[in-house]
């Protein structure tokens, strides 16, 4: 177990959710599926470490950072993608390029050893190189130089999963981070980010069926009456989405899909 | 620029048909030609004092605008300080700087000090206040990340709020500007020899209208240049920050 939200929650007096416990497995996608305004945002907040606004009585534990990337992609208008992607490093005062430029290879950022799957393990790299890499695994190696205004949606959040994934964190928390997308795009997100994100304990909060039968290994269904687990009949395939049209998740998308109007 | 000098010359012809129309005296209302002839025949003595007018200026800027935007960012740094001098700040600006012009005269004496007191005064208000406006400003989904990211408070600041914050600075500094000879001319009304100021309140007592309005011209030159020089730096400043 890798991390765990335990307790319950108030707006003001009105209570946001009843007593709840979100575990998260290690290693697996879990996705909290429910409408609007029930707080699973606020949950995702709360073990980010982040505000939420809200009373919250109970106990969080988390041993290990996170990564986090939300609808807002949070791009620095200012900043062009590789910029972006090194975000983390620049805030962190670890981006020095001098330093980079006299130790090529010498300065690493990675805040945790367990292997960073887009770029290879060994040698240690720099945070450009590292960039760099990451870039061209989200499909952005001919934009690495564009600032977000010249960007797709779905470009900039592929320049946010880079940055995501260079950070390096063994937890990543998305916070619906597809909604904005139009249909095509966000099923080729899904794909990318199953696809990189894989091995890492993953909570996906997302308000759409859809999403949750394509990517959830555990779908927990969050409603005004509490937390509900729901049943996952096939696993899912290695480092892969779910097809969005197999027949067995089209009906898992319909049983969630009747789970959140009952 | 065609449409603004053609504006201007319909406003001299305009100023010329007046004076002739009412046959006013030229102490009480100069026409055109004898403000550019006392402009011409008294330069030396206007380029002079301008001379003091804008170094008054430059300095009271440079002071007032560091004071001001120092001041936003440690209220950036905490709410609470905000929250402590901010009626403060607000009240300061209640006192009409006519008033303190003489105290200040009375404080720091006939030189350079008082005018450059009173120019602070005026040029840290709207850098402050907009500046301030502005560092509160960023985007929620970028502190967010900046604060899982483990960023500290200072590289926040000087890395996402403090960038972002620039176009509001900017505003404040540009207003700022406009301001900040008022605050010199001010001073120099109450206290010393030397500036436009001094210059205009002197011809105005010799009854030399044309004189004050030549020194006038200059001083709304001089402002309508330095603002535009304010501008020109911030847009390099900006060019140099978005690179």
């Amino acid at each position: 177990m890798q991390a765990r939200v335990r307790g319950s929650a108030w707006t003001g007096d009105q209570p946001l959710f009843a007593e709840i416990d979100l575990q998260l497995a290690k290693g697996q996608w879990t996705c909290l599926l429910g409408p609007s305004g029930v707080g699973k945002s606020t949950l995702l907040r709360l073990l980010a470490g982040l505000e939420t606004g809200v009373r919250f009585q109970g106990e969080i534990s988390r041993d290990q950072p996170v990564a986090l990337m939300a609808q807002d992609p949070g791009l620095i208008p200012w900043l062009d993608v590789t910029g972006n992607v090194t975000l983390g490093a620049r805030l962190r005062g670890t981006l020095d390029a001098s330093f980079v430029e006299k130790y090529p290879g010498g300065a690493s950022d990675r805040p945790h050893q367990g292997g960073d799957r887009a770029s290879g393990a060994e040698p240690p790299a720099t945070p450009a190189t590292r960039a760099s890499m990451l870039i061209k695994a989200v499909g952005l190696a001919d934009r690495a130089d564009h600032l977000p205004a010249q960007l797709s949606g779905g470009q900039r959040q592929r320049a946010a999963l880079a940055r995501t994934l260079f950070e390096d964190r063994p937890l990543v928390l998305l916070d619906e981070p597809f909604s904005a997308l139009d249909t095509r795009t966000r099923a080729q997100m899904q794909d990318l980010a199953a696809r990189l994100l894989q091995d890492r304990t993953v909570l996906l909060v997302t308000h759409d069926p859809a999403e949750a039968a394509r990517l959830g290994d555990r779908i927990l269904l969050l409603r005004e009456t509490g937390l509900t687990e729901w049943p996952v009949p096939s696993p899912r395939p290695p480092a892969a989405a779910r097809p969005f049209d197999a027949p067995e998740v089209l009906a898992l998308q319909t049983a969630l899909m009747r789970g959140m109007m009952a | 620029m065609k449409t603004v000098l053609a504006l201007i010359a319909i406003a001299l012809i305009l100023w010329q048909t007046l004076v002739w129309g009412l046959g006013m005296p030229a102490f009480l209302l100069p026409g055109p030609g004898a403000v550019a002839q006392s402009l011409w025949i008294n330069r030396a003595e206007i380029a002079w004092n301008a001379g003091f007018t804008l170094s008054e200026v430059v300095l009271g800027f440079a002071l007032g605008a560091g004071l001001g935007a120092g001041l936003a960012i440690a209220m950036g740094f905490s709410p609470r300080l905000t929250a402590i001098l901010s009626p403060f700040l607000t009240f300061s600006q209640t006192i009409p700087v006519f008033a303190l012009a003489p105290i200040l005269t009375l404080w720091l004496g006939f030189g350079i000090a008082p005018k450059i007191a009173m120019t602070v005064l005026i040029v840290f208000f709207p850098v402050w206040a907009a500046f301030l406006d502005g560092l509160m400003r960023t985007p929620q989904a970028q502190l967010d990340l900046a604060r899982v990211m483990g960023a500290s408070q200072g590289r926040i600041m000087r890395h996402l709020r403090i960038p972002a914050a620039l176009p509001s600075l900017a505003t404040g500094l540009r207003l700022a500007a406009v301001y900040a000879p008022i605050g010199a001319v001010v001073g120099e009304w109450v206290g010393g020899a030397r500036g436009l100021g001094a210059l205009m309140i002197h011809a105005n007592g010799r009854m030399k209208t044309d004189l004050v309005f030549a020194a006038l011209l200059v001083l709304s030159l001089m402002t309508v240049l330095f603002a535009r020089a304010v501008n020109l730096a911030l847009a390099r400043l900006w060019r140099r920050y978005g690179a």
